[in-house]
């Protein structure tokens, strides 16, 4: 097992926030957009250096899309921030219409995603954000792991003509990706190579498939670990080329399994290439108040899920 | 272009309408005859628009260096199709194709197609005022001296987003959009004071920061008189609003002064009867 290290834990939405801030600094044609949660964003260096590129749009977040679809047609490349829900269940039929109907180049950026929103409960805890968006024609759905795929995947985004959803979150969790890795929108990435099972993981997931893997490795098991930070496009060659190697897999998000990740590879799988899969989503069911961490583990997006899935799925090989 | 020449384009227009309603047997004639007006006068006088060497249009998506339209109500299309084509953005034979397959004349205004002088879907209402915003921030932004234009209709005020749009443009200054109610008082449901009533639509945008303008929408002497006091009027610090009285099915008499025909395509024998009301001065698609 490939052994990762970090030296700190930090909040994705702020690999997001030095996004913007270098992206400030590269790109005269980024323009920021917020629906009052400047602070959350972490955008206040962008705006500190950048304040005529800032356009506060106030608790109104269908407008905010509109205006960001309008924007494009002067070549300029809007980011619309918010937290997740607002940005994407609130707002649904602006981005359906406005952005992917309409194929505009807005870059929808939105934080505390999924059930480590924390103590604000349900209300503000999106866990369905994938599946709606994957569904539009055109969208490409993005959810890196950590600070520094998140700060890549921002400056990545800006160089790519057309319409995106970038899922980041609040919580502080191990940034292990290189500072210097270039982000590769739809370029799957194998963390750790494998033979007796593939997992798929997303977003905060990623490191808990990675602490999984250690797991594993104790009852002899070799898994093969890919972080698919990209939903859609899927990298369907890089999830059918270790699925012919191990014959089984588990996906592992934070987002209800009916239209995530899970969804998405099992699509790839009866399509091409039938084949045992085990899913560690949240199962049909709102979230609540609480911890991030009481939250993972009350739901089961814990390593701990992750490994007694695999041991099960490897069970269904014939 | 001359008064009288507007109202040339504007009864071809009209007869676009109702040919191509009934071609398709569906679409929405009566706000698109009520708008008629304003639409040719916007395209055939008031904007200025991108034009080559010869004097003929030029799309470009972008709109820099030139005055935009956007389509609220989308589902008016009907009257956008026609005086795009009769204004040479794509030609005129297409109109026979509205809300067919594999047309680029899409039930309401689509981009996907690449029809020459769309620039956003509209359909699901409430949304067109919003992306104008964008458009004329934009504009803003790049030190584009232009003007945009927005039509909403009157029923589409019910929508919530509207009125996001409405607090933002003032507050941002957006004094280079000028914005259209259609205020036909009718929508599909019935009339509109009956089915959510708007109250005093003047009152409520002035009370958001707008500054207001009334007209008669069917009335191209007022039209043109309106439209010269709201260019003048930009460019100070607030947008504006014009307020535009029109009649739904305005020119067809059996179509105005009822909801009826919001979104009805007339038969044979109503199409004649329509098409007798109407002069053909510039030749049928």
């Amino acid at each position: 097992m490939r052994t990762y290290t970090f030296t700190e834990k930090k909040d994705t939405r702020s690999g997001f926030g030095a996004g913007m801030a270098e992206l400030g600094r590269k790109n005269p044609d980024v323009v920021a957009l917020c629906a009052d949660l400047v602070a959350s964003l972490k955008l206040d260096t962008f705006i500190k250096e950048n304040p005529e590129r800032f356009i506060q749009c106030g608790i109104a977040e269908a407008n905010m899309i509109g205006v960001a679809a309008g924007l494009t047609l002067s070549g300029l490349i809007p980011f619309a921030t918010t937290f997740a829900n607002f940005g994407s269940s609130r707002v649904y039929d602006q981005i359906r219409q406005a952005v992917a109907y309409s194929n505009k180049n807005v870059k929808i950026c939105v934080s505390h995603a999924g059930l480590t929103l924390g103590e604000d409960g349900a209300t503000h805890q999106v866990l369905e954000d994938i599946g709606m968006m994957k569904s539009l024609p055109g969208m490409t759905v993005i959810n890196p792991c950590d600070f520094n795929q998140t700060k890549a995947a921002t400056i990545a985004i800006a160089d790519y003509e057309g319409p995106v959803y970038l899922r980041f979150g609040r919580p502080v969790v191990p940034n292990f990706t290189p500072a210097d890795q270039p982000f590769e929108i739809g370029k799957a990435i194998v963390l750790n190579e494998g033979a007796d099972v593939s997992i798929f993981a997303t977003g905060h997931l990623v490191w808990q498939a990675l602490e999984a893997g250690k797991l594993l490795v104790e009852q002899g098991i070799d898994a093969e670990i890919i972080n698919i930070h990209t939903i859609k496009p899927l990298d369907k060659e890089a999830i059918l080329k270790s699925i012919y190697k191990t014959g089984c897999a588990v996906t592992a998000e934070e987002h209800q399994m009916n239209g995530g990740l899970g969804d998405s590879v099992a699509q790839v799988l009866s399509l091409n290439h039938p084949a045992p899969l085990e899913m560690v989503a949240v199962n049909d069911s709102f979230g609540e108040s609480g911890t991030p961490d009481q939250l993972m583990e009350k739901y089961g997006l814990t390593a701990a899920s992750i490994v007694a899935k695999a041991l099960a799925v490897i069970q269904r090989k014939k | 272009m001359k008064s009288t020449d507007l109202e040339k384009v504007a009864s071809q227009v009209r007869r676009d309408i109702v040919r191509m309603v009934h071609g398709v047997a569906s679409g929405h004639p009566g706000g698109s005859l009520g708008c008629t007006d304003l639409l040719v006068s916007l395209y055939f006088e008031a904007m200025d628009l991108k034009t080559d060497e010869q004097d003929s249009v030029v799309f470009d998506m972008s709109g820099s260096g030139e005055d935009m339209f956007f389509l609220s109500n989308g589902h008016i299309s009907p009257v956008l199709y026609s005086v795009l084509a009769r204004r040479g953005y794509f030609p005129v034979s297409e109109l026979a194709t509205f809300r067919k397959l594999d047309s680029r004349l899409q039930g309401h205004p689509a981009t996907a197609e690449h029809l020459p002088g769309i620039r956003i879907a509209s359909g699901s209402l409430g949304q067109g005022l919003s992306a104008a915003a964008g458009a004329a921030y934009g504009k803003k932004l790049r030190k584009d001296p232009h003007l945009v234009y927005c039509l909403m209709g009157d029923g589409e005020q019910q929508e919530g987003q509207i009125w996001e749009a409405a607090s933002f443009i003032p507050h941002r200054q957006l004094d280079n959009l000028i914005a259209f109610v259609d205020f036909n008082g009718q929508q599909i449901d019935g009339p509109t004071d009956v089915v959510l009533n708007n109250r005093d639509l003047g009152k409520k945008y002035e009370a958001f920061g707008w500054t207001v303008l009334h007209m008669d929408g069917n009335d191209l002497t007022d039209v043109a008189a309106t439209l010269k006091k709201a260019k003048q009027a930009s460019g100070k610090g607030s947008p504006i609003c014009i307020i535009m009285k029109t009649e739904m099915g305005q020119g067809v008499d059996f179509m105005m002064h009822t909801h009826k025909w919001h979104g009805t395509a007339p038969n044979n024998e109503q199409l004649a009867a329509a098409l007798a009301q109407l002069d053909e001065t510039l030749g049928d698609y």
